[in-house]
């Protein structure tokens, strides 16, 4: 791997551009490896670079049915935080916080993390008592949040409508200032780059058919569309397929999949300087380098894993923008998508053992898991590497549905589910 | 958004009128506290989430409001059938040749 740098730059730029290199490699896929991830998210892309350069487990494939980074990860909204309720969910989203700071340095790949802000609002008295609630639960767990009154709001974001008389008005908000952005393509591919130069295979147009267990019941590899691939340790990193690739080793979860949608308008100025929530009308917001707005919306109701949504959803979305931000009532939106979440009953996500020997299953992030990448895949490689749970996602199991141990996260994307 | 036949006022009505209720098919136990903890996590955690074919409760909220159920394919979001609460899970679902 050639390192990126500025007199990488100068030295392309000499020599008209000829001696940039594949930033990850495409081999064929070997018989057998060490370990095999399902999923060529970030999730899985960081799992694989952790086990290389953490665990200097380096026989690895990624198989990704689609393209690198083509599901989730290229469709989310790219917004970061950590002011989670509970100490399970704060631990696990504040590790991944610390980590996206110097990610780029780490992978030597812009991630563009950009800790602009993250400002959630309230608008009524419950709104009030949950998100101060969250202030003082965030700070107890040494995670940065603060509250502001509508004119402290009003000065961090210019365009917020604070009026009195606004449909919904603004009455104070919550600000993690170490929250934000990062470029979701660049945080795939980086990963994909790093884990590739260390030997990872990641093996793209591969979907898994089946997975293959032995007579004791312990993983022995999966069926693919390219053929069997063996191996004695598989993790499942397929967000809203996840409960698909489950059942084919005989787990039934606690999942359901749900599309969700995004939209960006026409690029303006920089008019949007933080990323700017509000559970209560429905909607979040941020401006993109290139200008976008970027706007997310809320699930559809019922299970499906169409990649589209109605488009009653959007409109109610942009109805709570323009509510927010009247002075975006005229903006042309460029295009709107959706992706499939994997949802679980609590809104906390899975990352463990399962009850079959040698598979491990990191899904259930629901409508928030980019933020999480760096600290998911970190965990997981750890979960792994070593069979047994590292502290931070050891809560995070599939068995707390049995025994009741829920993390209750109801504000996990911090919008109405 | 879908259109969705109700079966009781017999009329494809936009989807706005009603409310997804979950998943069709799972008894609640007459038992309910002597359920062991596995049988009430399949109960009320576990769910089939098929990519294909699934049977769903919908509730006809700003019409007769009346709850029934609904087989649709998940990949397509296309209505298979729809057939009134308490009437037993279809065996064979029209145009099913396969």
């Amino acid at each position: 791997m050639k390192k990126y740098s500025v007199f990488a730059i100068a030295r392309e730029a000499m020599r008209g551009h000829k001696g940039w290199e594949e930033q990850w490699s495409s081999p064929e896929p070997r018989k057998e490896y060490d370990v095999i991830i399902v999923g060529a998210g970030g999730h899985g892309l960081a799992t694989a670079y952790y086990l290389a350069t953490v665990h200097g487990i380096t026989n690895v494939a990624v198989l990704e049915k689609g393209w690198l980074g083509g599901g989730n990860t290229g469709r989310n909204t790219t917004i970061i935080r950590s002011n989670y309720l509970y100490d399970e969910s704060a631990g696990i989203y504040d590790h991944a916080l610390k980590l996206w700071d110097g990610l780029s340095q780490e992978l030597n790949y812009n991630v563009m993390y950009s800790a602009r802000g993250v400002m959630m609002l309230a608008h009524n008295v419950h709104d009030v008592q949950v998100l101060k609630r969250h202030v003082h639960a965030n700070r107890l767990n040494g995670i940065d949040n603060e509250w502001l009154t509508p004119e402290q709001a009003k000065e961090f974001c210019p365009p917020l409508n604070t009026s009195k008389d606004a449909r919904y008005p603004v009455v104070g908000a919550a600000l993690q200032r170490r929250g934000g952005t990062a470029r979701h393509d660049a945080v795939a591919w980086g990963y994909a780059r790093g884990a590739s130069a260390r030997g990872v295979h990641i093996i793209q147009n591969c979907e898994i058919t089946g997975v293959k267990r032995a007579a004791n019941g312990a993983v022995m590899g999966v069926d693919t569309t390219r053929g069997f691939i063996g191996a004695k340790k598989v993790g499942v990193v397929a967000a809203g397929h996840s409960s698909v690739i489950m059942n084919m080793a005989g787990v039934r979860m606690p999942l359901e999949s749900y599309p969700l949608q995004a939209l960006v308008s026409e690029p303006v100025k920089p008019v949007v300087p933080c990323v700017v929530m509000s559970n209560t009308v429905h909607a979040y917001i941020s401006q993109s380098d290139k200008g976008e707005l970027v706007i997310g919306a809320g699930t559809d109701q019922y299970v499906s894993y169409s990649q589209t949504g109605g488009l009653h959803i959007l409109q109610h979305t942009l109805d709570a923008i323009c509510e927010m931000f009247p002075i975006f009532t005229r903006m042309k939106m460029l295009r709107s998508w959706g992706g499939i979440v994997d949802v679980t009953p609590d809104r906390s996500p899975i990352l463990a053992k399962t009850p079959v020997p040698g598979l491990y299953v990191n899904c259930g992030w629901g409508t928030g898991g980019f933020k999480a990448t760096p600290g998911s895949g970190h965990v997981f490689a750890h979960t792994i590497a070593k069979d047994d749970p590292h502290p931070i996602n050891a809560p995070f199991t599939i068995e707390r549905f049995r025994t009741g141990r829920l993390i209750d996260e109801a504000a996990a994307a911090a919008v109405a589910h | 958004m879908l259109l969705i036949r109700c079966p009781y006022c017999e009329e494809e009505r936009p989807e706005l009128e009603f409310r997804n209720a979950g998943e069709a098919h799972i008894a609640r136990s007459a038992n309910m506290a002597g359920e062991s903890d596995d049988d009430f996590e399949k109960f009320f955690f576990i769910r089939s989430n098929p990519k294909g074919i699934i049977y769903e409760r919908w509730r006809h909220m700003h019409g007769c409001a009346r709850f029934f159920n609904a087989v649709r394919d998940t990949v397509t979001d296309k209505f298979v059938m729809t057939y009134k609460a308490g009437e037993p899970k279809p065996s064979k679902l029209p145009g099913a040749g396969k």
